[in-house]
């Protein structure tokens, strides 16, 4: 039993896997409220007049309402009051910051825990999926079409709010399943791809098409989509991997995190069934200190490597949510602060190390410390496998085909507006790499504005 | 509207048959690719849904019949698996990397004399290249080495494309005997560009002879991918003192600038573990281990 007095400062905490059961296998590791949970943490919101939460939200979930609707035992209201705003909250609900977001304005986080609106959205997706509150409601079409290159959540967000609306929209996608970094990047342990396929499966259902295995500037060119459809949205994310440059980093075992990620996740490399091989080790580090490291980390961990972080800042500033770095801890992954790597150490062109120096924290007078090289500090760290975390930059593939105008490889936009008439564009491609709901908004806010555009 | 559909299926095979010991001609309906692919470019297939993806030079297309044709050797599971399909492809993307450098500068090359060397099925992707460089008056000569006799294929049609053909093979079962490195170290004739594909071994030592007779040189990289866009970094090389990646910046290189050897270690990445899925698929259930590879008693 919860403790009544506790509930009203403590969070209700969500139960999640258990760590020796869960470094086995990839399984979802939080595992959701159940309704009385859900319900005693609905309870501790204060249904705030001027509620700052919803300021919080990129998206602008009317937060409170929903929350109170749980507490009326409503969910198939609660979930139409985060439907208006968010067409995948399932999605949101598991991979959003909400941290450093909705939850970091609450004010019942200035003495003691915030709301757990994230756990709480999730609770109301996962309820409507089981009962199945969400009927598709086909609109007629307007006889208008558009066509998004990118399934990602992006060109999701994009696609859900035009054929809502009544757009013939076609998304191009050039894997074979959709959801882009969802799907290859982010772990199933993390986001489920039964959550991402039931999405995209309600997207369809709406009448969104997408055609798999097409590469956008490629099998076929911007100019020719643009004789087909009325509007372009481009939302071809941050796909491709930084390497340090360092001496040795084509060595057998070196990897970068997207191509361990999406071996696994994608490609199914750690079920027996899947014919895509993963390397093996014994002994990985990972370089980097944001979520992707974390989901590498924990991903080759799953697949009963030792698995160090090495990062070149401390604790205090990694970019990594604060949920995958205890998950991490608690799975026995090591953590290496304040190392830079030098030089990857081979033999017969096989990883066996890696040469590092040491780094010290530097106050700049920036909000993030920056840091340097201890002099005379370089050793070595012995290691068979080592996977670069560094970030990614937005593919050059399409915008090689077309008159679109970048700068640094990022579209030029004038809100979702590119250079070129009738051609939008949002999320990673414009930001670099950034957050799966700031995709999402963006992708929100250039169906607006194609709506206006095509009226 | 939908783009990659002929018929009701999608990527229907046409053809996926032998045409000599363990090489496979595959044809397949891809609308989207035929209509916009250049020699020189690859695609990436997938022959099901827990299938690897497999790059695969294209051989032809054809844009009246939406035909796109690639000739694979089975060398381990993935390929294997997809010499057993039948009726339709799990998956196919492309045209992915950049259209053949002399392809693209082909009004720049008037008069010019182009070898190529191929080996094995590295003759499938040349074939094509040599057919558009001759129908536009340019001097084309293929050196084409082979195992043995029985893996010779293409012969008739080579004739065609070619002004000179040389087939060898290392057992002297049909043409001469030795290494395509031992007739190219025979030419007498100036050659302004050697085009070689094949076996990394073979296009390392043509381009070392190349280097010494003083003949630019193309290779055409097929080195392990995933997506083919750019996206893993899988398929990295060093090309001069650059790390390059052979789908976006290839799959085309200079050969005197390629580090080989870097690229021989890199193919042998997932060798093991390749090695005993192969295994495990050629022999099925009945697979009980002796391959010294796999964890079966």
């Amino acid at each position: 039993m919860v403790d009544v007095g506790s509930v009203i400062m403590n969070k209700v905490v969500m139960r999640s896997l258990d760590k020796d059961i869960r470094v086995n296998n990839f399984e979802e590791v939080n595992l959701g409220y159940n309704h009385e949970e859900a319900k005693l943490e609905a309870e501790r919101c204060l249904n705030c007049p001027n509620p700052r939460c919803v300021t919080g939200c990129p998206i602008n979930i009317q937060i409170p309402k929903f929350i109170n609707a749980i507490k009326e035992n409503n969910l198939e209201l609660a979930y139409e009051i985060i439907s208006e705003d968010n067409l995948f909250p399932g999605i949101c609900g598991r991979v959003c910051p909400q941290e450093k977001q909705c939850e970091s304005k609450c004010v019942k986080g200035f003495k003691g825990d915030a709301i757990s609106i994230g756990s709480l959205e999730r609770y109301v997706a996962d309820e409507a999926r089981r009962n199945n509150f969400r009927k598709a409601v086909k609109k007629d079409s307007i006889g208008k079409s558009v066509a998004v290159i990118g399934s990602g959540p992006s060109g999701l967000a994009c696609a859900a709010l035009l054929q809502s609306n009544g757009y013939d929209t076609t998304v191009f996608e050039a894997f074979h399943k959709a959801g882009g970094v969802l799907t290859y990047g982010i772990p199933n342990f993390r986001l489920p791809e039964d959550i991402i396929s039931s999405e995209i499966k309600n997207l369809e259902e709406l009448g969104v098409k997408i055609e798999y295995n097409v590469v956008v500037g490629k099998s076929i060119t911007i100019d020719e989509l643009k004789e087909r459809h009325d509007a372009i949205y481009i939302a071809t994310g941050a796909g491709l991997p930084k390497f340090m440059g360092i001496r040795n980093e084509c060595a057998n075992g070196v990897f970068s995190a997207n191509e361990i990620l999406t071996r696994i996740n994608l490609m199914g490399a750690y079920n027996k069934n899947s014919k895509t091989p993963i390397y093996e080790a014994k002994n990985a580090i990972v370089v980097g200190g944001g979520n992707v490291a974390m989901d590498a980390a924990r991903s080759l961990r799953r697949l009963g490597m030792n698995v160090t972080i090495c990062y070149r800042r401390s604790r205090d500033e990694m970019p990594a949510r604060l949920e995958e770095v205890n998950h991490a801890y608690e799975e026995g992954i090591n953590f290496t602060y304040l190392v830079n790597p030098k030089e990857i150490i081979v033999e017969d062109n096989k990883v066996t190390g890696i040469k590092v120096v040491d780094m010290e924290l530097i106050d700049t007078g920036e909000s993030r410390k920056s840091v340097r090289e201890i002099n005379g500090s370089v050793h070595d760290i012995s290691c068979d496998m080592v996977v670069m975390a560094l970030g990614t930059t937005p593919n050059p593939t399409l915008l090689k085909t077309s008159k679109i105008k970048t700068k640094d490889n990022l579209i030029i936009v004038d809100g979702t507006k590119t250079s070129e008439d009738s051609i939008f564009a949002g999320g990673d491609a414009v930001t670099g790499a950034a957050t799966v709901i700031l995709a999402m908004e963006a992708g929100k806010k250039a169906a607006h504005e194609i709506i206006e555009y095509l009226k | 509207m939908c783009y990659n559909l002929v018929g009701d299926i999608m990527y229907k095979v046409v053809k996926n048959e032998c045409i000599k010991n363990d090489i496979y001609l595959l044809e397949v309906e891809a609308p989207l690719i035929v209509k916009s692919c250049l020699p020189g470019q690859f695609v990436i297939v997938m022959a099901s849904e827990t299938g690897e993806k497999i790059p695969l030079t294209i051989y032809k297309c054809d844009d009246r019949t939406n035909i796109l044709s690639m000739i694979y050797q089975v060398v381990g599971a993935s390929t294997l698996e997809l010499s057993r399909i039948t009726n339709e492809l799990y998956s196919i993307v492309g045209p992915l990397g950049n259209p053949s450098e002399l392809i693209k500068n082909v009004d720049n090359l008037k008069y010019a004399s182009i070898l190529f060397v191929a080996g094995g099925i590295g003759i499938a992707p040349i074939a094509p290249q040599a057919e558009y460089l001759k129908k536009h008056d340019i001097n084309v000569d293929i050196i084409y080495g082979a195992k043995n006799k029985d893996s010779v294929i293409l012969e008739d049609e080579l004739k065609s494309i070619c002004d000179k053909l040389t087939i060898t093979t290392d057992d002297g079962s049909y043409g001469e005997k030795g290494l395509v490195t031992d007739i190219l170290k025979m030419q007498t004739k100036k050659y302004d560009y050697c085009v070689a594909i094949g076996p990394l071994v073979m296009m390392k030592f043509v381009s070392l002879e190349t280097k010494n007779m003083g003949i630019k040189t193309i290779v055409s990289m097929n080195p392990i991918m995933i997506d083919g866009t750019g996206m893993c970094g899988a398929c990295r090389l060093i090309v001069g003192d650059e790390i390059k990646f052979a789908c976006v910046d290839g799959p085309e290189f200079d050969g005197h600038k390629v580090d080989f050897d870097l690229a021989i270690e890199r193919l042998k990445t997932y060798k093991t573990i390749e090695g005993q899925k192969y295994l495990e698929m050629l022999e099925g259930d009945t697979h009980h281990g002796g391959c010294g590879e796999c964890n079966h008693e």
